[in-house]
């Protein structure tokens, strides 16, 4: 069956290689020549190398486009998957661009190693059909997470975010695996599309309704849905701002990819289905559930928090509530405006990780308090922030907005002549209007409040600036023409 | 031409951003110029409109996956509400001179809404109609939230709640009204062609209405508008009463209504004796008249007077809404119109002239200080604006209120005669207010008297007569608009509203 030229896979792989390589030059140059420099420098010259090798393998992607789909679906290059590719290393250099000027470790070359293996993986999980290497690719993604999330060694709460996220992620990779072993044992395949196909049948297998529940157990957690949400509070709160950012961005656009794929196309005519009084048992309900809890339950609790991260943190929750709809409604229109949705989402949440940042250098912390006042002392990161805030809001013209609507509008299309989805649609829109809520909370502190007495303006790198303003003109651009990124997708 | 309305309010915002902080006075001038500017342009539109038929400004293709439009155009009505925002707006600048705390913000959140204002009246694609909508919210929060006083913080996040939960109202029925139509469009004119069933248009109607509703202060939804008025800066409560109240009227018109007509038709059974979607909603607008009037006339703050006779006189439009009748229609219109210039004014003299003046807005306060003869420009303008809100024949209220109350006599009569009852009652709050807050009786200490008050200033003068002066002439050639609202309510638009059942 494997008659395969190892050169011609490695051709294949050339954007994963090159990001390889960009972390072996990270790290060779930073132990070898920059031993006795300062950490600025190092972290600058690491960045630079990364974002380099980053650009490289955007460019290669663009100039050299693949299609194959090859090893029993374990290597699957198209349009769509390559595009994601770009979307995660793109999320990837915006996380790295606002990592310089961090001061919370000595390690930087490891660090920023790190967040590279991390998108290697996600670029493997985005382009793979199969589940040993989707497992394989999680596995790696979760592993760099957790050492990015204790990175900070000065901080307990850092140290103990680790530590929750590794349990949590030990346990419901235990899940996966469980599930992933029970849908090869009914198909006798790793390969999603096979595995569709064995499945299907009049009635639904006992074990496969065992193999979905545990699936979502475990995809659920990489997505931070309820009721498999525990780790994300302590994780947004106690890792560096530049890990959470990376959490929330890039390891979300994959994750939610990787899970519409598996549900999609690996349990293809097991669907089910959730309509209001029609509901037929399959995948489609279960993450109905999931979905409407993680509304529930992010929107609600954030309500009462009182530290910016964990407030990111629960409302990211309710994001994950909205973009399962998505899933629920498996059409061509659906999955675009999910992946529109996921996309723009995280480059907001990357852009508001960068103001906590700023926020916290200055002021030690990310309670409310600590805001009070900023518009006074740092202009122009506030007005980002009431830019991305509001776009998690769901504000128009911003590209927050256009992603619910579009989203909203795929679900109820997805069932011709009823608006039998339509119960979803409403508790989404209700809890986003409950999201204003505490996103004008945040916002009230940074343009209401008065800054303390002792307060002077926040000084704050010039790249820092131009970095905020590209990722809010983003969201504004992408909110008021999404056409740009639709064409995409 | 009329869609650098909303362009150059927003050019405004980043301007007032830019210009540097101290220069107060270039900033409020180059605020003026710029409301101007935005009333000028309507103005020259205005005056080379032959009829109110729809004449499209702008159609450009958005969101082509979606059949969205970027889609400008123009009617009777919308140039009504155009005219109306633009006289507030620059009437607002204009009471709004004294604003030294964060000058250039507070005249950047203030155009923006006032662009977001502009959108709302001019878009004719749904989606486009509905982000403009929610522009307007956001820049109210912050004007009460900084520039406020009355426990602002809490008057400012309950009006953009109320707000968006009307708004998530509306955005359930749009995109409904959307996919059952399927036709891939969100132009408003080719949906209200569309024959939506009538068990959908049924629950999406009340749905649309009420989200729309929340924003026009129907009862019992108006809480937010008393709270909301009284804790605004002046020029925020001039618009909020003035301009964004009419948004949400302007919507039960402009979508509910033309979208859903059929879902004011009878239900075919009788609930505690209501019909029709369309007896309750009347019913609501009549509590709201009666009940915002006689709770004006038991407030002990000032301002609270007015923010109640706000939903009392917006019970007015919606209840010329309900009546479907043309007479009623018109004179909701232009109620919308009417009241709009009047709370304005009546805000301006509460927030502005008086309160920046004495520090009080308590009645019982004011009563001691001889406000008549410390502030006669001020008592005279409260006069004036009294005697027009309460309807004196001459002033614009009269004519709205008449053609209002004459179409709901044909369809309502029993209503009619209550809604007289609450015309009775208004004139009795408004007498009220206006004895004690200005010729109240100096029978105590008359050392309450002794600080002497800054004379009205040139701006509140050229502002109060601005919106006097389109109150008498509204009042006096009612045809003016009227000429432009009459085809308006006769185009294709509203075909189905006037087609329903039974009508």
């Amino acid at each position: 069956m494997i008659t395969f030229n190892y050169l011609d896979l490695l051709r294949l792989v050339l954007p994963e290689v090159i990001v390889v390589i960009a972390v072996l030059c990270v790290l060779s140059v930073d132990l070898t020549f920059l031993r006795t420099s300062g950490t600025r420098l190092r972290a600058s010259v690491g960045a630079i190398l990364s974002l380099v090798g980053c650009t490289a393998a955007v460019a290669w992607i663009l100039h050299a486009p693949q299609y194959a789909n090859v090893l029993d679906g374990m290597l699957v290059l198209n349009p769509l998957a390559q595009r994601m590719q770009i979307a995660v290393l793109i999320l990837t250099m915006l996380t790295i661009l606002i990592f310089i000027g961090s001061t919370f470790t000595q390690h930087v070359s490891e660090y920023i190693s790190l967040i590279l293996l991390a998108t290697v993986s996600m670029m493997f999980l985005v382009s793979t059909q199969n589940l040993l290497l989707i497992f394989l690719s999680l596995e790696l993604l979760s592993l760099s997470l957790y050492i990015l999330t204790a990175f900070n060694k000065r901080s307990v709460k850092s140290a103990e975010a680790g530590l929750k996220y590794f349990v949590f992620g030990g346990i419901s990779a235990a899940f996966l695996l469980f599930g992933f072993s029970l849908l090869y044992g009914l198909s006798n395949s790793t390969n999603l599309v096979r595995i569709a196909s064995s499945i299907h049948g009049p009635s639904l297998d006992p074990l496969l309704i065992v193999a979905i529940v545990m699936t979502m157990v475990g995809l659920g957690f990489k997505v931070a849905a309820a009721p498999f949400h525990f780790w994300a509070p302590d994780v947004y709160q106690g890792a560096p701002a530049t890990s959470a950012a990376l959490v929330a961005s890039g390891s979300k656009v994959a994750s939610f990819f990787i899970f519409y794929q598996v549900m999609v196309i690996g349990l293809a005519g097991a669907e089910g289905s959730g309509i209001w009084h029609g509901y037929v048992s399959g995948w489609v309900p279960v993450v109905a559930i999931v979905a409407s809890l993680s509304m529930l339950l992010g929107n609600l609790v954030a309500i009462l928090q009182s530290s910016v991260r964990r407030l990111l943190a629960y409302s990211a929750i309710g994001h994950a509530g909205y973009m399962l709809l998505g899933i629920v409604s498996h059409t061509n229109q659906s999955l675009s405006a999910l992946l529109y949705y996921v996309i723009t989402y995280a480059l907001t949440v990357v852009g508001a990780f960068g103001v906590v940042a700023i926020v916290e250098d200055e002021t030690g912390g990310d309670t409310l308090a600590d805001f009070a006042g900023l518009s006074r002392r740092a202009p122009v990161p506030s007005f980002c922030m009431l830019i991305f805030l509001l776009s998690l809001a769901g504000i128009p013209p911003l590209a927050g907005f256009f992603g619910k609507f579009y989203l909203f509008t795929s679900v109820l299309t997805s069932t011709p002549g009823t608006l039998g989805l339509l119960w979803l649609v409403v508790l989404a829109i209700a809890m986003s209007a409950v999201s204003l809520y505490y996103y004008l909370k945040v916002l009230k502190y940074i343009y209401v409040a008065e800054p303390s007495t002792d307060a002077a303006p926040i000084r704050i790198s010039a790249l820092r600036h131009v970095v905020l303003c590209l990722i809010a003109l983003g969201v504004v651009v992408l909110g008021c023409a999404p056409n740009i990124l639709l064409r995409w997708l | 031409m009329l869609a650098w309305t909303i362009y150059i309010s927003f050019l405004g915002v980043p301007v007032m951003l830019l210009l540097p902080k101290g220069s107060l006075r270039t900033t409020r001038i180059v605020a003026l110029l710029t409301t101007v500017a935005g009333f000028a342009m309507t103005l020259w539109v205005f005056s080379h409109q032959r009829s109110g038929e729809l004449v499209t400004i702008a159609r450009l293709s958005w969101v082509p996956s979606l059949g969205v439009e970027y889609h400008l155009a123009a009617d009777g009505i919308s140039i009504t509400l155009l005219l109306l925002t633009g006289i507030v707006a620059i009437a607002g600048v204009l009471f709004s001179w004294n604003i030294e705390h964060r000058t250039g913000e507070f005249f950047a959140f203030y155009l923006a809404l006032i662009g977001g204002v502009y959108g709302v009246f001019l878009s004719f694609d749904l989606l486009l109609l509905f982000v403009f909508y929610e522009i307007a919210i956001i820049p109210k929060y912050f004007l009460i939230a900084i520039w406020g006083s009355t426990r602002r913080e809490y008057a400012a996040m309950k009006l953009a709640i109320y707000s968006f939960v009307g708004s998530a109202m509306v955005l359930i029925g749009l995109i409904a009204a959307y996919v059952v139509a399927g036709a891939n469009t969100m132009n408003l004119v080719q949906l209200s062609q569309f024959p939506f069933p009538i068990h959908f248009q049924m629950w999406a109607f009340p749905l649309v209405f009420v989200g729309f509703g929340i924003l026009a202060g129907i009862w019992p939804f108006h809480t937010w508008a008393p709270t909301g008025h009284v804790a605004a800066p002046t020029a925020a409560s001039m618009l909020l009463a003035g301009v964004v109240m009419k948004l949400g009227a302007y919507g039960c018109l402009r979508v509910a209504m033309t979208l859903f007509p059929r879902g004011l038709d009878a239900w075919g059974f009788e609930v505690l004796g209501f019909g029709s979607w369309r007896d309750v909603f009347a019913l609501l607008a009549l509590i709201g008249i009666v009940y915002g009037a006689m709770v004006a006339l038991v407030q002990k703050d000032f301002k609270f007077v007015i923010g109640y006779s706000s939903v009392s006189h917006m019970g007015f439009v919606l209840l010329g809404l309900m009546t479907l009748q043309q007479i009623g229609l018109d004179g909701a219109v232009l109620q919308m119109f009417s009241h709009g210039i009047l709370a304005g004014l009546l805000f301006a003299v509460v927030g502005r002239m008086v309160y920046d003046r004495t520090h009080t807005r308590d009645l019982s306060e004011l009563e001691r200080m001889q406000l008549s003869k410390a502030i006669p420009f001020a008592a005279a303008t409260f006069v004036v604006a009294g005697m027009a809100s309460i309807g004196l024949p001459g002033f614009s209220g009269f004519v709205a209120e008449l053609q209002v109350l004459i179409g709901a006599w044909r369809a309502f009569p029993l209503f009619a005669i209550f809604t007289g009852l609450g015309i009775v009652i208004g004139i009795a709050y408004t007498w009220r207010a206006m004895q004690q807050a200005f010729f109240g009786s100096p029978d105590q200490s008359s050392a309450a008297v002794s600080t002497p008050m800054p004379p009205i200033s040139i701006p509140e003068r050229v502002g109060a007569i601005i919106l006097i002066g389109a109150s008498v002439i509204i009042g006096l050639f009612p045809q003016l608009l009227l000429r432009i609202i009459v085809p308006a309510l006769h185009s294709p638009l509203f075909d189905g509203l006037w087609k329903g059942s039974g009508r």
